[in-house]
């Protein structure tokens, strides 16, 4: 597991083999423009509707209670609002019909505002503890113009939601969003991350998905003008009969922006499924963008599945860089026998690889804590299969 | 006083799912402690099998004999509990193992092979002190195992880690191929302190007799054809290195 073997390529599909772009083709806030999905859809296959708990045909009532905690230091202004804010209408367009349904069907959205220029002393940290039912959810973290900050989104608990979750960073603004889906085993969270990123601002991502049943995670970023530059990480550990799905779309519609996009995933245990899917379009007549995506698993066991589609689409000869890379793999044998033949016993060397292999990821968390958190709660995953 | 013996030893190198080839034919060898064995012989002779075959590499197969260290049986140990009862190997090209730190690596090896874990601040204060010893930088215990290190940093390292283990036999494989004088100097040296510090076996498996003007040989084996072809003293190396492996070579054919 040295290096991933996948070479990065670049591909050039041509004009009008494929949509234009697919946020304008797919998006909507009104969930009546979409059909119910019956899993064979492009955007639906990887996904086990089944298993939604009739989030993809939702009929019932949204009767779920969340627990919700933000700190948020000086300098942060935290309001609950509702379905009329314009601002929530901003970030972008729910691309699939479960974040169309929460966008139509929350109550009360929550936002948080980062004043123009206020470099955050400590991070925000906003704790979300689902219990039980099924909701629907509308969050908005704006920074404006030259702000920076750190957020943390801690979600546990139990029930089946949905929701958008938009990030606006104003020019030369700096956002890095931490978030943690450590649900417990049987949740299910379908979300979209629509971030707009305006210039010269960029916008850091980093995902963790541990929990849940289901996890449908889709990190969409736009750029508004040049300069805006997003970094999507992730990181998950899918074991016994969890799906973990992972949809990024980078929509480089503007000159002169940069995305980098990296996950990477552990499977261990009987019908453990992860999804990564990677969508870059680089849009036409757009110059200068330098985009890179690649994903990483590691199949600890034989009875797990890895479904991995790295996808760019570029309408543009002018670019600077694009590449796309993925490799999935197992336990590289001569590793373990390299730390084996001094005397470190199989199981100790199989977490060190491991937390090796996790290491350089989970250092991108700006927090110490949280990093140290994170690594222990993959350690328990991994000994719960030792 | 630790007795290495390899009796009747054949392997398999294992290539695919069902292919194989056999590279050890039988070989037979004993090394007491403090006792300096050179391995020498041609290249594709299966020097690095036998090595490999004693420390358990997954690809080579033990299919005949024995390997005992004071008459225990270690073929039948995993190669972590080789390492355990006191076998070493220097590896020809040790493995990059990404985002494990050397420092981590070598306090959990050495946790491991002594049975309890160091004290952090005397084990720290050891470990500087080994790499001073072998001209390594301190720096070099916070990056990743042999990640991105050149070959002779690679070699030192082994070497390290020889120092700390403290084996009851050391094979060490080609130990001082790719290395420029001042190099081998200093990793010669290292294997001479390991030899004086604690009672050791050590198989010196070379291509070369340049190493053994710094390690001097006790005994020298020809090896050839997956067995050892030909013994003798240290001077069976300065025939070796005026007549070349030619004579072997051709008596296998």
């Amino acid at each position: 597991m040295t290096s991933p073997s996948t070479e990065p390529k670049a591909h050039s599909h041509g004009l009008g083999e494929i949509p234009f772009s697919k946020l304008a083709t797919h998006g909507s806030f009104d969930v009546n423009d979409f059909p119910v999905p019956n899993g064979r859809e492009e955007e639906w296959r990887f996904t086990p509707l089944r298993r939604m708990k009739g989030l993809h045909d939702f009929k019932g009532e949204a009767d779920g209670v969340d627990k919700l905690d933000v700190d948020a230091p000086e300098g942060v202004t935290v309001e609950k609002v509702g379905r009329d804010d314009a601002r929530l209408r901003t970030a972008g367009l729910p691309a699939d019909r479960v974040t169309a349904q929460a966008h139509s069907s929350f109550e009360e959205a929550t936002v948080l505002t980062v004043a123009k220029g206020t470099a955050l002393e400590r991070p925000i940290t906003i704790e979300r503890q689902a219990q039980g039912g099924t909701r629907f959810d509308q969050y908005l973290i704006e920074l404006e113009p030259m702000a920076e900050a750190i957020v943390v989104l801690k979600q546990t608990g139990t029930g089946v939601r949905a929701g958008n979750l938009d990030l606006h960073v104003g020019e030369g603004a700096r956002l890095t969003l931490v978030s943690v889906q450590d649900w417990d085993g049987d949740a299910v969270d379908v979300t979209q991350h629509n971030a707009q990123v305006e210039k010269d601002g960029t916008f850091k991502s980093i995902v963790v998905t541990l929990g849940g049943d289901l996890v449908r995670l889709s990190p969409k970023v736009a750029y508004k003008d040049r300069g805006a530059n997003a970094e999507l990480y992730g990181l998950y550990f899918s074991s016994d009969g969890q799906h973990h799905e992972h949809r990024s779309l980078i929509d480089h519609n503007v000159s002169n922006t940069r995305s980098r996009v990296e996950y990477k995933g552990a499977l261990s245990g009987k019908d453990a499924h992860a999804v990564w899917i990677g969508d870059v379009i680089i849009g036409e007549g757009t110059t200068g963008t330098d985009s890179y995506e690649i994903n990483r698993n590691l199949q600890l066991t034989d009875d797990t599945r890895v479904d991995s589609v790295p996808n760019l689409e570029i309408f543009t000869g002018e670019v600077e860089g694009a590449g796309h890379a993925s490799a999935t793999g197992r336990l590289d044998e001569i590793h373990l026998f390299y730390l084996r033949s001094r005397g470190i016993p199989e199981e100790e060397a199989r977490r060190l690889v491991i937390r090796g292999y996790f290491l350089e990821l989970i250092n991108r968390i700006p927090i110490e804590d949280l990093r140290e958190e994170i690594m222990e709660k993959v350690e328990q995953k991994l000994a719960a299969h030792e | 006083m630790t007795k290495f013996e390899i009796r009747g030893l054949r392997a398999d190198v294992l290539i695919g799912e069902d292919e194989r080839q056999e590279i050890l034919t039988g070989v037979d060898l004993t090394v007491n402690s403090n006792e300096t064995h050179a391995i020498m012989g041609p290249n594709g002779s299966g020097k690095s099998t036998l090595a490999y075959a004693i420390a358990g590499h997954p690809r080579y197969e033990i299919t005949e004999g024995e390997v005992l260290i004071d008459g225990e049986n270690i073929v039948e140990m995993s190669v972590d509990e080789r390492a355990r009862a006191g076998v070493f190997l220097a590896m020809q090209y040790p493995v990059e193992v990404p985002g494990v730190s050397m420092s981590n690596f070598l306090r959990s090896s050495v946790t491991a092979v002594r049975g309890e874990a160091p004290k952090l601040r005397q084990f720290s204060k050891e470990l500087q002190g080994a790499m001073k010893n072998l001209s390594i930088d301190s720096g070099f215990a916070a990056r990743g195992v042999n990640e991105g290190f050149s070959g002779g940093e690679k070699k030192r390292h082994e070497i390290l880690q020889l120092e700390l283990l403290k084996p009851r036999i050391a094979v060490l494989d080609e130990t001082d191929s790719g290395l420029d004088v001042d190099a081998l100097k200093v990793v010669s040296e290292g294997i001479n302190r390991a030899k004086e510090t604690h009672e050791m076996g050590t198989m010196l498996i070379t291509h070369y007799t340049r190493i053994l003007n710094y390690v001097k040989p006790d005994y020298v084996h020809v090896f050839a054809n997956g067995r050892i072809a030909e013994s003798g003293g240290p001077d069976l190396a300065d025939t070796l290195e005026s007549e070349g492996y030619e004579r072997f070579v051709k008596a296998g054919a």
